[in-house]
């Protein structure tokens, strides 16, 4: 078997997930990543997008807007604005979220940016399944 | 000296006063409870962020093009006060001392010779502001009806205040609110959060940044604003509802003397009105 790391998910309000896992996959800025026990130690910023956790009780994927992960031998830590496990993952929710940032899109003073956060949650909801 | 109808009048009407104080008391007690969960709730998120970003600022503060959010516009003299207090009162010395406080550097600041902003959040903090520096103030964001601090809340917070300092509206922010320590002992704090602060920093060297550390130092800044407006909201609301929990407490113990202390003249003016009442039965009778 695998060796294992300690995955925490916590986002500003509470801590969200806490578990033992054998590979966690990251949206991060520039490009996914999977971390593995003995990964070298890494800070990423994350993107919208999809994040899956592999441990013994098999996968559990949240959906996650921006934050940041930090990796290092033996754990993980994703510091997420906004995480909800994909169970939980309305369409309704789901539009809310693309409504938030398409408001953010209209204001942002960098239009690249926005307009990549805007790319992202579109395929993140493709990736969803809505 | 009052008539005993009075005195009947009086104790109902303070009976009435202790009940309500004890009500309220048992509330604050309650959301209290709630608002600690809260912010224990929030911690770990706190506390890992401001230990990564203390690594990414010692590593990258120094060098020139250091974002402005930490390194500054290079000039102190516009300041902006943020001033976080509680939509209601009847919370002891709470609202007033974070007022205190925050009159007390607006008037170090102007005597400086700077230039000062307010901002308030929270009724209860602009209606004691308002009095003496009106011309100050720049703004209110009104929490009235937020019934359970979010951290939607605190980030609509640091939009307002990252928006000003993007304007290039003010140079130095500063937010004061109250740390809670336990019921009794709440501190009302002034923390800087533009520039920002942040401590520690040993762990940098040994990660890898991807993107880049700047990239990852910009995208994490003005989280790391709104985080801290999350922090002290939350402390805020834990504070609010001890403060208001210990004032309750007093206002009911000492409605509780009152009613002891009314009570005992009441009984001692209703004996007198026997004894003369008596005597002057008695005195009748004789002179017959």
């Amino acid at each position: 078997m695998a060796g294992t790391l300690q995955f925490d998910l916590v986002s500003p309000e509470r801590r969200l997930a806490s578990v033992v896992a054998t590979e966690v996959n990251i949206p991060g800025a520039d490009g996914d990543l999977t971390a593995m026990e003995g990964h070298a130690p890494t800070i990423t910023t994350l993107r919208a997008g999809v994040l899956k956790i592999a441990s013994a009780d098999g996968v559990k994927s949240f959906v996650v807007t921006g934050g940041f992960a930090e990796i290092s031998a033996t754990s993980v830590s994703v510091l997420a604005e906004r995480a909800v496990p994909v169970e939980e993952l309305t369409a309704a929710l789901m539009d809310q979220l693309i409504a938030d940032a398409s408001e953010a899109t209209a204001v942002a003073v960098d239009k690249d940016a926005a307009d990549k956060a805007m790319a992202d949650l579109v395929a993140m909801r493709a990736a969803a399944g809505f | 000296m009052p008539s005993l109808k009075d005195l009947k009048n009086k104790i109902a009407s303070i009976k009435n006063t202790r009940k309500i104080t004890k009500a309220m008391q048992m509330v604050s007690a309650a959301k209290l409870r709630r608002a600690q969960e809260a912010a224990e709730a929030a911690r770990p998120y706190a506390e890992r962020m401001n230990a990564v970003m203390g690594g990414l600022a010692a590593s990258v503060g120094t060098s020139p093009t250091a974002p402005r959010l930490l390194a500054g516009t290079g000039s102190d003299k516009v300041q902006l006060l943020v001033v976080m207090t509680s939509e209601r009162g009847l919370a002891g010395g709470f609202n007033s001392n974070i007022v205190k406080l925050a009159r007390n550097r607006a008037n170090e600041l102007l005597a400086a010779g700077k230039t000062v902003k307010i901002l308030t959040v929270g009724k209860k903090g602009r209606e004691q502001l308002r009095r003496d520096y009106a011309a100050y103030m720049v703004g209110h964001i009104d929490m009235s009806e937020v019934k359970r601090v979010g951290y939607v809340n605190a980030q609509a917070i640091a939009r307002d205040v990252l928006s000003r300092f993007e304007a290039g509206e003010c140079d130095v922010v500063t937010i004061f609110y109250s740390r809670f320590q336990s019921v009794i002992a709440q501190i009302p704090t002034a923390q800087q959060i533009i520039p920002a602060q942040y401590e520690g920093g040993a762990i940098s060297a040994l990660y890898d940044y991807e993107p880049s550390e700047e990239a990852i130092l910009a995208d994490l800044l003005p989280r790391g604003v709104a985080t801290q407006f999350f922090t002290a909201l939350l402390e805020n609301g834990a504070s609010e509802q001890g403060a208001r929990m210990s004032a309750m407490d007093n206002a009911t113990r000492n409605a509780g003397d009152m009613i002891t202390k009314y009570t005992t003249i009441y009984n001692r003016s209703r004996q007198a009105a026997i004894t003369t009442e008596l005597i002057e039965i008695i005195a009748g009778a004789e002179a017959l």
